[in-house]
């Protein structure tokens, strides 16, 4: 049996510093609602835990002077939830990510988490894909920017480098008449893994959509940015016919698993469901009459 | 095995023990520090019964390290009753039969004392939401949240 080392780190520096020099043998701990249950159950006995909720940067929520946020990768969603303004300008973001667990795991579970931790079907993925969020990553060779979607790489894997920490994101102004909502399918009400999860993110100007991003999760490898979707829309007042060629792109995309929570079959109608469902409340959130 | 002390404040006092850097808090609080109110039904944070607070929020002590304790303020089931003065919530649950074998209890109690501190006046469906990270085998929960809404309601009275 190996040994393991905790460490909380008090910078960034010293965080990347002792993720590096662990060479694999270390993990990132952040609320550890993944990691407690994985070293648990014996899949994974770390040499080095990195406790990363002393380092600011990432415990952080600050609005922007441009009315764009940055939220620390390890803000717990009840954290994130008790922020006004950020409430107040991504409820979709926070519906997903109080949907993660219970109030308990909430306590304690990050969005850095929930993609570091790469399940197609995390929750607050599709909604942070939809906002167009961008992850801050810093390792050894320095700091770099990823579009949320291009970080996970599979399930349980992602495109961080050896010594990479994600620090946390960037989201982007909300301009005015913008909402954002996530929906997920689970065969119960609480408490489950999604079968299909679904965000989206758009602009109305005069009734027309202006801009829109759709995530799409749990029907692939990886959460999409579902562009294909968000095309249908854009241009559209959000009509009979435009939802029906995005929720059409929407299933287009799926790449989904057979399992007891959902056939094939199953996972892709409800992902055109979803799409039109979820681009309609985001509408009225927008201020749509 | 290195193991590491730990300096905490638990039920408002200092308290200093030894862990081990992978032992959960609920091992420490029902090993070292023998608080074995807290009780493990799963260890996988799909129960509740190890329901603590941390700093005054509510999380599983399965899914937290034992030295994540440091410098921080641990609130057990322990920590309810004033000596033999019941919490009211304890009071309402043994007065109307909310629990049969007890085992998800403290979780319970823990979870429904932390609702009632941020929101003392929850609708039912809110105390359902709030409470579903609590599991119990026994009651079919509806005396557990009857219990809550009339505590929540009592407190408001005395207010
Ligand atoms: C009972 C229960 C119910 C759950 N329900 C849901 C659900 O409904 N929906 C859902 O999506 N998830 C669910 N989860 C999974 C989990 O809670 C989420 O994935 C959570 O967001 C993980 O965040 P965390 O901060 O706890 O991550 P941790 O466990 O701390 O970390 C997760 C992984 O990411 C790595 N990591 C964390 N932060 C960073 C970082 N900043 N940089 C690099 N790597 C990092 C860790 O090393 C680890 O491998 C549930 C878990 C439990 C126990
Ligand atoms: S023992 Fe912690 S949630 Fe079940
Ligand atoms: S009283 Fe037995 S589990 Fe709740």
């Amino acid at each position: 049996m190996t040994e393991t080392r905790y460490l909380a780190a008090q910078t960034l520096d010293e965080a990347i510093g002792a993720y590096a020099a662990a060479a694999g043998a270390a993990r990132i701990l952040a609320g550890g609602t993944d990691l407690l249950v994985q070293m648990r159950s014996g899949v994974l006995r770390p040499g080095l835990i990195i406790d990363v909720k002393k380092i600011e940067e990432m415990t952080a929520i600050v609005p922007k002077a441009d009315g764009g946020y940055w939220v620390g990768a390890a803000v717990s969603g009840a954290v994130l939830a008790e922020h006004k303004g950020f409430a107040a300008t991504w409820p979709g973001v926070l519906e997903a990510t109080n949907l993660i667990g219970s109030k308990q795991v909430q306590g304690r579970a990050s969005i850095g988490g929930n993609l570091c931790n790469a399940s197609p079907a995390a929750d607050s993925v599709p909604a942070l894909v939809a906002a167009g969020a961008v992850a801050s990553i810093q390792g050894p060779h320095g700091r770099r920017e990823l579009a949320v979607e291009h970080l996970p790489a599979g399930p349980g894997r992602t495109h961080l480098k050896p010594g990479e920490v994600l620090v946390g994101f960037t989201f982007p102004a909300h301009p005015k008449g913008s909402g954002d909502a996530y929906l997920r399918m689970i065969p119960r009400t609480e408490m489950d893994i999604a079968v299909v999860g679904l965000g989206v993110n758009l602009t109305l100007a005069g009734g027309k959509v202006t801009a829109a991003r759709v995530g799409l999760g749990a029907v692939a490898p990886t959460v999409l940015l579902v562009e294909d979707a968000a095309k249908a829309l854009i241009g559209s007042s959000l009509d009979e016919r435009a939802l029906d060629a995005a929720a059409a792109a929407c299933r287009a995309a799926c790449k989904p698993i057979n399992d007891k929570r959902g056939t094939i079959e199953y996972r892709t109608k409800v992902a055109g469901v979803l799409l039109k469902r979820t681009a309609l409340i985001a509408a009225e959130r927008a201020g749509r009459k | 095995m290195a193991k590491v002390h730990v300096t905490t404040t638990i039920n408002g006092e200092p308290e200093e023990f030894l862990c081990e850097p992978h032992q959960s808090m609920l091992d420490a609080l029902r090993g070292p520090l023998g608080l074995t109110g807290s009780k493990e039904g799963c260890g996988t944070g799909d129960c509740g019964a190890c329901s603590i607070t941390l700093d005054g929020r509510l999380v599983c002590s399965c899914l937290m390290l034992a030295v994540e304790a440091e410098g921080k303020k641990i609130g057990t089931i322990e920590g309810l009753a004033q000596g033999d003065h019941l919490h009211p919530l304890q009071q309402k649950f043994l007065e109307w039969g909310a629990l049969q074998c007890g085992i998800c209890t403290p979780g319970v109690l823990v979870a429904a004392k932390a609702l009632l501190e941020k929101n003392p006046d929850p609708t039912e469906t809110e105390v359902r939401f709030w409470l579903a990270g609590n599991l119990c085998r026994c009651t079919g929960y509806d005396k557990i949240v009857r219990a809550v809404l009339e505590t929540a309601a009592d407190m408001r009275r005395a207010a």
